[in-house]
């Protein structure tokens, strides 16, 4: 699963470009950043409600390949262009986290 | 021996709009300079929750990155308030972050721990009401 492929599910929609080639190692919900630090997978799909600048420089960081907001929370305008600077995308959604995280895993197992 | 190569950051204390800046800025460097992949993750994490330590806790700081062809240095100097407890600092989840803090996310008491978990070796000099310094190896 690329980052390309997320952007198939329904009721995600991209709210920064980074690069969609970034193969999906894992995926990972996590809303506190201390725990995230440590323990984001290299190369994972981020599921989390923590919208802020800090979100992506821990997924920075941690070589996460996107961010997905649940829970309707969105990055301020300053924040995706980051984001997508740093070749990280992010995804914006009205699902819950567990919602979202299990699209994500259904779609991981069917590729 | 080769010489070595010096990156130094001053980091301003309570901005958290710019914190993790010099810790990316090593980060890219390192990549620039074909650092293996897993050696510039563990920098990367060791320095930035060093680095949101100085943020939170000591009014900023200065950090030092000394680059050499087996190992990275990151000494991380500041004239905060000081570790009065190193041992329970260290522990998992014991925190002494503010409110505002958490509200971002940071302040879980994950900070010192991960630092070790990332680091070769780890080293925190502190004085109550001087200073503290923490000194992290990672080889390459």
């Amino acid at each position: 699963m690329t980052v390309k492929d997320i952007s198939k599910i329904e009721g995600l929609r991209l709210a920064a470009e980074g690069n969609m080639e970034l193969p999906v190692s894992r995926i990972f919900c996590c809303d506190l950043l201390s725990i995230a630090m440590g323990k984001a997978p290299a190369g994972c799909a981020w599921v989390t409600v923590m919208g802020n600048k800090n979100t992506v420089a821990v997924a920075s960081l941690t070589d996460t390949a996107c961010i997905i907001l649940a829970e309707g929370v969105h990055l301020s305008e300053a924040d995706r262009e980051c984001a997508a600077g740093e070749g990280i995308s992010v995804f914006e959604t009205e699902l819950p986290v567990f919602e979202a995280a299990l699209a994500l895993h259904r779609l991981k197992e069917n590729l | 021996m080769s010489e070595s190569i010096t990156f130094r950051y001053e980091i301003p204390g309570d901005d958290f709009t710019r914190a993790g800046e010099a810790s990316s800025d090593v980060k890219n460097k390192l990549k620039m300079m074909g650092v293996n992949n897993n050696v510039v993750r563990k920098v990367a994490i060791a320095m930035y929750e060093g680095e949101i330590n100085m943020v939170i806790h000591a009014d900023g700081g200065t950090i030092t990155v000394d680059i050499t062809d087996d190992n990275i240095r990151i000494v991380l100097a500041d004239r905060g308030p000081g570790i009065a407890d190193v041992e329970k600092a260290m522990e998992a989840g014991f925190s002494t972050a503010p409110e505002n803090v958490r509200s971002l996310g940071f302040g879980a008491g994950m900070g010192l721990p991960n630092m070790k978990k990332y680091s070769d070796e780890m080293k925190i000099d502190t004085v109550l009401g001087v200073g503290t310094t923490v000194t992290m190896n990672i080889h390459m």
